[in-house]
Parts: structure tokens; C-alpha cells; sequence
């Protein structure tokens, strides 16, 4: 059997998603290919054929794969698709996007966001916002699946697959790129981080939010924020941990001033280490976690980058 | 301009639902169902579009238990037009939830299909995205706003790195991303209104479709519960717990 990875790139560099799903993948069984579609990315092909397990890279580069849309990239996995057993990609947006347009073009499930591999027929996967696991089997003859990213460590770089050109699909011409706002930050990124510390409503503005940029700059942390911060615009919607937001689970996550609501913990509750800065004793976030201080936070953080030194 | 709502019926959001002890899955009995709060954002968003003059017709369509009509009085409360309820007490899979609605689709000819962009009780997030498949249409998925301009949809969605524009041909696929607009509760004289509106009562089998399950769900556990740690009493003493776990230098 063979498992066709779906890079997740931006056309320079691949990202840890991908290798966290290679990992994922060589646990189905068989043998692993990667596919980097995009535009001038050969780059991201090279960094791909050294991903320990791969046994060969795909690269289909041209000018309608350099943004990831959904319709392109959907028709490109379909036509590669009889050679494959398995269709996996990262659970990122571009993945969460194209993935079950490919799984429905071959009429089969897919399985979303996978944690754990029992076989190569039977996952389990998170329900409910984290609190339950569901094991499920799949009778379908092509699996289409999408690997939660933080269940998985990231496959070494020993690897040397060889690298081959494949054609482009035809473009469905459904659909056209015309322009991103991406955040810019020197930090770490959240899926990657091994620190974060991140904001919820208690912050109040999003002024406030540099007080947790100085103790991030300390810590060589990432920021992040609960659903009431991104919704009140104290900060971009990909600040948002959570459920329907991005999921993490660092070394150490710090949360200031946010409750603790389910669909916050189910992004973060994997997390090793989870401190809690809250002033309310009773708030949901101190039952997770390993430290907690009640306290205000806009003592508390200031003190606590200080004590950072 | 005709807008479809695809609806579900999922237990409420602020529920903490329990894992039944034999493993067969979760314990909804007696638990407060309501709409997926994604797709109360869908039916705003379409009923928007209505009020702004653009669409002409919402119809709200769920496919599931008799009660599920009470999912789409809600939305018909909220501004929808019409309801069509496909019953069924099977399972149905996000595939077979495209399958039917396609059906739908070609019986009603919508110019735009506004779904949630996730049920939080599968937390599939695929339906909308199947559904584009099937139809050959364009998707804009995770959508913070919508724009229609003729035949184009301008939407901007939300995602890992920030946001997106894209163009899109219409008809298309949305779905709705929590920043897309802040959903209405109907008023009384609404909810009153809505028990007049039309609901249709149908079957899987009336779109063609047998629900035929890709996926058996061997079991259902509870994740590795999390002990609550220890309260400090000061940045201090935190900052030195830090330390001793090796989690900051
Ligand atoms: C469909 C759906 C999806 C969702 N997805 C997500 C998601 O992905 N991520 C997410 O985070 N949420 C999500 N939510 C929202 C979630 O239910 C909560 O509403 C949200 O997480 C609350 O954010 P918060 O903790 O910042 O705000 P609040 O619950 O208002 O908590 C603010 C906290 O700050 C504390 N505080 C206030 N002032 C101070 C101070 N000076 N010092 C110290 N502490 C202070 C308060 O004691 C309080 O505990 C979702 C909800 C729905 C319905
Ligand atoms: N049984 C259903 N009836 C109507 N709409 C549904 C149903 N299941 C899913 N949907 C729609 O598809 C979206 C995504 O669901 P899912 O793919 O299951 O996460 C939901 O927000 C709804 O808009």
C-alpha cells in the first residue's frame, strides 16, 4: 500500500505540518509519497525529500497551485489518486479546505483530524471539542484523512526520496486568489511554539496584549487569544486557540484573563504545562491547570515579566 | 437569488456531554439540543442578504430526527422563509448529508448555499466543502464576509496565516466562520409568525439517496483527564515552579 501526503507550503518553506503528518502517515504502513503543489517551490520539494520515511516526492509546480485553493488542488489529488491507498494531509486550513472536496470527487468519508493510528483501516479522532475519542473503521477501499498535527512528532531529516514532476490538473476555473492579510510577527508561530501566552476578555483592549509581547519576547513565545479577544478585535482572528481555532499543544501555554470555556480547552488542553493568570478563583481555567495564580493580571504580568529578568 | 441553509440539530454548546461507560458513544439523553451555532451565522447571513435585497427566497433545510423541526422553526423565527425537513434516525455522515442536500439542490436551484463551516458535535467541518464537489461548484469556506456582485461572490475567509480574498463564480458554497456577522435571537411576534411558515417533510430515499455508512464507530472514550494543579501565591513562586518543571530557563 502507498499514502500520498499533500504538502502544506508557501511555496518557500515546508513547515512542520507536513512532517508531523508524514509521521502520521508512515504509521498507516506502506510506503509514503509527498506532493508539493505550488509555484516555484522547489525549495519546499528538497526540504520534503529529505523528510525521514518519504520514499518519493511529486512536485506539480505551476501558476494555478502558487495560492492554495480548494478547486485546483482538489482536481490535482483526484488525478493522482488511483495510485494511492491513502490521501492524507495536515488538518490546517489549506488541508481542512481541500481535503473533503477530494474525499467527495472519490465518493468516499473522510476522516478529520486524526490523533492516533490503530491500523490501516481504523483511527481515532476527537469529537465533541476534545471531550470524547472516537474509534472509527473505515470500509472504504481509498482513505481521505486529515491529521490533528499536534498528536504527532514531526518526522526526522535524514531522507533523501527522489524528486519527480508530475502535470497539472486542469483547472476547474471556479475560483481566483486575489489578495491575503497576513499577520506579521517575528515570534514563533502558534502551532510550533514551545511557549505561549495568550489573552482573553480580562485583557480588556488590544493595546493590553503588548504586555504579553514583552514576556513572549522573554520566553521566545508565541500569542495567542480566546474567541472573546479576536471577537472584540483586541487581535487577528488567527490569534484565536480553540475548538473552531487553531489547536496547540506547546511546552508551556499561559493563559491571562481568559475563563476557560470548553471550546477554549479543546485547543489547548494538551498542552504540558498550563499556567492560569486570573483574578476570579473560580474561574474553569484553574481546573486544567498545573499552576494557578489569582490574581489581577495587569499586576501580575508586568510583575511577571520582571521576574523573567 | 434563491439562498439554501443547511441546518443541524446539535447538542448545545454549553453542554458538557458525557461519554456513555460501555464505550457506545455519547449520553444525549435529557441533554438541551439546539441549532449549531455556526449555522445560526449561515441563516443571519442569508436572511442579511434577503433584507439587503439580494436574495429573494431562504430556505432552511435539516436533515434528521423529527425534532430537527424545531431547529428550523428557529431559523424560519429568525427570517427563513420555508423549511424542508428530510427525517431520517440514521447516523448521517457528512457525505450522505452532501448526497441529500445535492438532491435539494437540484430541486431548488439556489444561487448560493450558506453552511456552517463545522457541527460541533462530529466536528467534521467537510459537509460544505462535499457538497461543492458534488455540484461543481466553487466553495468559500470559513467566511468572515460575503460580497455579491453579480454573477461573482467576493469573499474573505479566515485563515492559519490571516485572511484571504478570493472571487468565486456563482453559484457557490459558503461557509460561515464565527466573524461573519453576530446572529440575531427572533422576537416573540417572529417566533410567532414562524409557526405559519411552510416546513416540507421528506425522506433520504426522495433524492435518491441510501445512506449507506463509510465509517463504523468502534468505540467512544473519554480523553486523559487533566488533574487541576496547585494555586501559587505569587509571580514569584510561579516563575520557580517554572524553573523546577525545566519549562522556562
Ligand atoms: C461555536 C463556538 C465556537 C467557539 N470556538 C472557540 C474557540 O475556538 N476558542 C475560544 O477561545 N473560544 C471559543 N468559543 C467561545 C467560548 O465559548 C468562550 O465564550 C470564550 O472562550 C471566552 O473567552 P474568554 O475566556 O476570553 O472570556 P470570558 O469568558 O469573558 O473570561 C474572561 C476572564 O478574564 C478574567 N479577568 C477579567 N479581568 C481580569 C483581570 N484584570 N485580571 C485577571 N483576570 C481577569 C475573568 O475573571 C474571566 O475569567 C466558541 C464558542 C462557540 C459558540
Ligand atoms: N444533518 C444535517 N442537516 C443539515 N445540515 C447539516 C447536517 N450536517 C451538517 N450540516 C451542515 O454542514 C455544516 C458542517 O457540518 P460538518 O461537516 O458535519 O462539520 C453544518 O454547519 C451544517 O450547515
Amino acid at each position: 500500500m502507498t499514502t500520498l501526503v499533500i504538502a502544506d507550503h508557501n511555496n518557500a518553506e515546508l513547515g512542520d505540518a507536513t512532517a508531523k503528518t508524514v509521521t502520521a502517515a508512515a504509521k498507516i504502513g506502506g510506503d509514503v509519497h509527498v506532493l508539493v503543489a505550488g509555484k516555484g517551490c522547489d525549495a519546499v520539494a528538497e526540504a520534503a525529500a529529505k523528510l525521514d520515511g518519504v520514499a518519493k516526492v511529486l512536485v506539480a509546480d505551476d501558476a494555478q497551485y502558487e495560492h492554495p485553493l480548494a478547486e485546483p488542488l482538489a482536481a490535482l489529488a483526484v488525478k493522482l489518486a488511483d495510485s494511492y491507498d491513502a490521501i492524507v494531509s495536515p488538518a490546517t486550513t489549506v488541508g481542512k479546505n481541500f481535503m473533503p472536496r477530494v474525499a467527495a470527487l472519490l465518493d468516499v468519508a473522510q476522516i478529520s483530524d486524526i490523533v492516533g493510528v490503530e491500523s490501516a483501516d481504523t483511527f481515532e479522532r476527537p469529537i465533541y471539542a476534545g471531550n470524547a475519542i472516537q474509534t472509527v473503521k473505515s470500509s472504504d477501499s481509498k482513505k481521505v484523512i486529515t491529521v490533528r498535527t499536534t498528536a504527532f512528532p514531526a518526522a526526522g531529516d535524514g531522507g533523501s526520496a527522489s524528486v519527480e514532476k508530475v502535470d497539472a490538473a486542469e483547472n476547474p476555473g471556479l475560483s481566483e486568489f486575489v489578495s491575503e492579510e497576513l499577520t506579521k510577527s517575528d515570534r514563533p508561530e502558534l502551532t510550533s511554539a514551545k511557549v505561549i501566552i495568550s489573552g482573553g476578555r480580562g485583557m480588556q483592549n488590544g493595546e493590553n496584549f503588548a504586555m504579553l509581547e514583552k514576556v513572549a519576547d522573554k520566553l521566545g513565545a508565541a500569542v495567542g487569544a480566546s474567541r472573546a479577544a479576536v471577537d472584540a478585535g483586541f487581535v487577528p482572528n488567527d490569534y484565536q486557540v480553540g475548538q473552531t481555532g487553531k489547536i496547540v499543544a506547546p511546552e508551556l501555554y499561559i493563559a491571562v484573563g481568559i475563563s476557560g470555556a470548553i471550546q477554549h480547552l479543546a485547543g489547548m488542553k494538551d498542552s504540558k504545562v498550563i499556567v492560569a493568570i486570573n483574578k476570579d478563583e473560580e474561574a474553569p481555567i484553574f481546573q486544567v491547570a498545573d499552576y494557578g495564580l489569582v490574581a489581577d493580571l495587569f499586576q501580575a504580568v508586568p510583575e511577571l515579566e520582571e521576574a523573567l529578568g | 437569488m434563491k439562498v439554501l441553509v443547511p441546518i443541524k440539530r446539535v447538542v448545545d454548546y454549553n453542554v458538557k456531554i458525557r461519554v456513555k461507560s460501555d464505550q457506545s458513544g455519547v449520553d444525549l439523553a435529557n441533554v438541551k439540543m439546539s441549532m449549531n451555532p455556526f449555522d445560526e451565522i449561515a441563516v443571519e447571513e442569508a436572511v442579511r442578504l434577503k433584507e439587503a435585497g439580494k436574495a429573494t427566497e431562504v430556505v432552511a433545510v435539516s436533515i434528521g430526527v423529527q425534532q430537527a423541526t424545531e431547529t428550523i422553526r428557529t431559523a424560519l423565527a429568525m427570517g427563513a422563509d420555508r423549511g424542508i425537513l428530510v427525517k431520517t434516525d440514521d447516523v448521517v455522515e457528512p457525505i450522505n448529508v452532501a448526497k441529500i442536500l445535492k438532491g435539494i439542490a437540484e430541486e431548488e436551484k439556489p444561487d448560493l448555499i450558506i453552511l456552517g463551516k463545522q457541527a460541533i458535535d462530529d466536528d467534521c467541518n467537510q459537509t460544505g466543502q462535499m457538497l461543492a464537489a458534488l455540484l461543481g461548484w466553487a466553495q468559500g469556506t470559513f467566511a468572515s464576509k460575503v460580497e455579491i456582485d453579480g454573477e461573482t461572490l467576493n469573499l474573505t475567509r479566515e485563515i492559519d496565516g490571516g485572511l484571504q480574498t478570493l472571487k468565486l463564480k456563482m453559484p457557490a458554497i459558503v461557509t460561515a466562520d464565527l466573524r461573519l456577522n453576530e446572529p440575531r435571537y427572533a422576537s416573540l411576534p417572529n417566533i410567532m409568525k414562524a409557526k405559519k411558515k411552510p416546513i416540507d417533510e421528506k425522506a433520504p430515499g426522495d433524492f435518491g439517496v441510501d445512506i449507506k455508512q463509510h465509517l463504523e464507530v468502534l468505540k467512544v472514550t473519554e480523553p486523559p483527564q487533566r488533574e487541576a494543579g496547585i494555586k501559587v501565591e505569587s509571580v514569584q513562586e510561579l516563575v520557580s515552579k517554572l524553573k523546577e518543571a525545566g519549562v522556562i530557563g
